[in-house]
């Protein structure tokens, strides 16, 4: 195996006490910046990129590899313990990691968080050094047809979570909707919705939705019932962040489960790791439902935790595949990260394997480093971080307020987004209120715009002849198991519905 | 105990947040001069090409002591018309330059901006790059010829992958139709948000060319994945080894230049000495350096020439986009 002498040879390099410093640096900055909600990697490495020009290449990416990852491991922390969610790649985590810490599991969640960012990540980045070029062809087999059948299945996918209230559901699906539209449509070049303002043009950040719906929307929802609830919010800090050996076994399939959907993900731009963390977290909670598993949506379960935090580590495994070896960023870190090969005078793609092997390898062995530096940092840390929830809640909230507005303003130093900040968090203060589900706002805000973009972009290249969206045997394949899937839960749908009534008819009639 | 702990905790928080607060406001306060302290506005996201432009030039001037300190601060949004409005309102601010670029002409057109290259004053023109028209390694054209005579006969069918609309990629396409001899209406332009969404969609066959920075495509032309059939050079370049439009005979060329612009109201003396920071930068082995890196062609003009170039691209885009029918 050539590719085995060669990563051993990068390890050599990876293991010198500098690099391991730049990756331990980039590991803890990573996590810092993953769990303070606003912040993400991506800034993380812009914010770098001048200081690290005079840094040898190696060693610079050595240290945004690890930022990238660190991220992906912080950015579950604060979701799990705040429902705060560090970045949107997070949402997903934390619907069932809030839940656990809720019902006194808190250091568990984070164990598990930490554990399935290293599956994922571990799995993704062994594919990647064995089987890149592959990985590779992958990208070059999805065209727009392909991308929008995706979406179209993502939507479907993951409808299980609007699906408690559908009225709700599509309220906040069309929240989700409209606030993506805002800005310049890309293929046509109209202004849609800007109200006149060219601030709007470039469309509403994700970050700021996300941060304005979740995180200060939680904290005016928390600051409007403190009085009320009092100190009898039961959250215990306790517990171990290891996992049973039973916990484990639950666990395991679906860290498999998610890196399974994120794998393809890192390696087609279908922006980034969200949309594979929704497919976990919507795959998770219908295998529950089949498991006649009650903990799911209500004290949290293990498995809803594992998946998607799996999926989105293994996103990032395969991005750094398709960042080297076809120089693709499919995500805003991977974006940044192009930027930077750049800027040292070097172009990620297929020569880059042979022109820079002195970087590649030791930036592949050095994935493997970080990964289980961060393993180290995160799960014993868990105990730590889970008594931040000792902290008063006024101060806790007060702070998360706080970082919202920082790092919401780092983005472009743009009053603008701070107003919008703002608003948007009252806007999911009222619908914690109304009991309007958040999810569905932020996958219609990123799948949205991706499907219409795709499904316009193919009805262009096809001339208008719908038949492109179903004419490889990738999209009829998505299309038919898409198909099979709704049928299956319609048919369930009407069991379920028919043994609820005759559930019902006894007791009715004993009654009387 | 705890109580104090916090308070500590609490009081240094609150000293880091003043500090920063005052360095802050020392900063943003008082008139410094160019020399002194210079602002370098890129007016995109960190990361982006600009931005890349932005801090070579920033690197350059400060190792080499043509400014005291050089910042940068990224005003993103609109193609580079979000940091144009600001600065159209910084007039006789002396101690700014914003990056400005081919790019922005489109912008400004297409969006119909109030504040245009007119109300801000240019300074120099520093570096270019060119775009290629590349085809996929299986595609049966092989030279610009055949690409032409094949897509006049079906613009529809020929989809054309680039980046946004109304940016260089995009008035390119309409500049070569025109020029082989069809309606720029017709051309079936699929616009991306980046060179290498551009590269996906050419090497899956969605599109039937892209067209983006010759260095984005480089590599990939090398290893042979795609085939490069023109670029839009006025003159053939060093090391580039692919035939200009004009070449092949269709008279097209576009250059993505980068440059400099200061606010409006300063006087002729700032003027001066803006010109004569950035003529100091250019002369440098660092800036030397960052051209070869970047794959820059030096295109450095100041003065009349600039202004008279400015003025001549700013016709040629807004013809280019009124035939695109943006």
């Amino acid at each position: 195996m050539d590719q085995l002498g060669l990563l051993l040879e990068g390890f050599s390099v990876a293991l010198t006490p500098m690099n391991l410093l730049w990756l331990l640096i980039g590991a803890i900055l990573g996590t810092a910046v993953g769990v303070l909600p606003g912040l993400g990697s991506a800034m993380a490495v812009a914010l770098l990129l001048p200081v690290t020009f005079s840094l040898d290449p190696t060693g610079a990416f050595i240290m945004f590899a690890s930022i990238y990852f660190g991220g992906l491991f912080g950015d579950s922390t604060s979701g799990i313990l705040l429902n705060t969610p560090g970045n949107s790649s997070a949402i997903a985590t934390t619907f069932e990691g809030h839940r656990m810490a809720k019902d006194g599991r808190a250091s568990k969640a984070l164990g598990t968080a930490a554990i399935g960012a290293f599956t994922g990540g571990m799995i993704a980045t062994t594919l990647v050094v064995f089987f890149s070029p592959y990985l590779v062809k992958l990208a070059t087999l999805f065209g727009p047809a392909e991308y929008f059948a995706l979406a179209a299945f993502a939507f479907v996918a993951i409808s299980a979570v609007v699906a408690e209230s559908v009225v709700r559901g599509l309220i906040a699906l069309a929240i989700g909707l409209s606030l993506a539209m805002v800005g310049i449509d890309g293929p046509s070049g109209a202004a849609r919705f800007t109200l006149g303002m060219p601030e709007f043009l470039d469309g509403i950040s994700i970050i700021v939705v996300t941060v304005g719906l979740l995180a200060l929307g939680e904290v005016l929802h928390v600051a409007s019932r403190i009085h009320r609830e009092g100190p009898a919010m039961s959250i215990q800090a306790s517990g171990s962040p290891y996992l049973s050996w039973r916990e484990f076994t639950a666990a395991f399939p679906a860290f498999l489960r998610g890196t399974g959907y994120g794998l393809p993900f890192g390696a087609i731009p279908v922006g980034g790791s969200e949309v594979p963390t929704f497919l976990a977290y919507g795959t998770e909670k219908r295998l529950a439902k089949r498991r006649g598993d009650t903990d799911f949506g209500s004290r949290g379960a293990i498995q809803g935790v594992a998946g998607p935090e799996a999926a989105g580590n293994a996103t990032a495994g395969t991005a750094m595949g398709a960042l080297l070896a076809l120089g693709l960023p499919t995500s805003a870190t991977a974006a940044m990260m192009l930027a930077a090969f750049q800027q040292y005078g070097m172009q990620p793609g297929p020569l880059l394997f042979e022109r820079s092997a002195d970087l590649v390898w030791p930036l592949l062995a050095s994935l493997f480093v970080g990964l289980v530096f961060l393993l180290i940092i995160n799960l014993p840390f868990a105990a730590v971080w889970a008594k931040l929830l000792l902290v008063p809640k006024h101060y806790l909230y007060a702070g998360v307020a706080v970082f919202s507005v920082f790092g919401v303003y780092a983005i472009a130093s743009s009053m603008k987004d701070l107003w919008l900040l703002l608003g948007i968090g009252v806007l999911g203060f009222v619908m914690r209120r109304f009991a309007i589900p958040l999810a569905p706002v932020l996958i219609a805000a990123i799948l949205g715009p991706l499907a219409e973009t795709e499904l316009r972009r193919a009805l262009a290249v096809s001339e208008g002849d719908l038949a492109i969206l179903v004419s490889s045997p990738i999209t009829a394949s998505l299309y038919s198991v898409m198909a099979v899937a709704i049928v299956i839960s319609a048919v369930q749908h009407v069991r379920h519905r028919r043994a609820n009534a005759a559930a019902q008819a006894p007791i009715s009639s004993s009654a009387l | 105990m705890k109580k104090a702990i916090l308070t500590v905790a609490f009081a240094a928080v609150t000293a880091v947040f003043f500090v920063a607060a005052t360095a802050n406001a020392s900063s943003s306060g008082g008139t410094a001069t160019a020399r002194s302290k210079l602002t370098l506005i890129a007016p995109a996201a960190p990361g982006g090409g600009w931005d890349g432009f932005a801090r070579e030039s920033q690197q350059a001037m400060r190792v080499n002591g043509v400014v005291n300190t050089a910042r940068v601060v990224n005003v993103p949004g609109a193609g580079g018309t979000i940091g144009l409005n600001q600065l159209g309102q910084m007039d006789g601010r002396e101690d700014v330059l914003m990056i400005t670029g081919a790019v922005m002409l489109g912008a400004i057109e297409l969006a119909d901006t109030q504040t245009t290259l007119d109300d801000v004053t240019l300074i120099a023109r520093v570096a270019d790059d060119y775009n290629v028209l590349v085809v996929p390694a299986d595609s049966p054209y092989e030279t610009i010829e055949d690409f032409a005579a094949g897509w006049a006969a079906d613009p529809g069918g020929h989809a054309i992958a680039g980046g946004s609309l109304g940016g260089i990629d995009h008035l390119l396409s309409g500049l070569l139709a025109q020029e082989i001899g069809f309606d720029p209406q017709q051309v079936n332009y699929v616009a991306y948000s980046g060179g290498g969404e551009v590269l996906t969609s050419v090497l899956s066959n969605t599109a039937a060319a892209g067209i983006s920075g010759y260095n984005e495509f480089s590599d990939q032309i090398e290893a042979g994945t795609i085939r490069a059939l023109g670029t839009s050079a006025a003159e053939p370049v060093d090391g580039i080894d692919v035939p200009t439009f004009i070449e092949s005979g269709l008279d097209v060329e576009m250059s993505n230049w980068r440059g400099y612009v200061a606010p409006a109201g300063i006087s002729d003396d700032t003027r001066e000495e803006l010109v004569a920071i950035v003529t100091e930068m250019h002369a440098t082995a660092d800036w030397e350096d960052a051209m070869t890196r970047n794959r820059w062609s030096d295109s450095f003009s100041t003065g009349a020439e600039l202004d008279d170039f400015v003025a001549e691209e700013t016709v040629r885009v807004a013809a280019i986009i009124k035939e695109l029918g943006l």
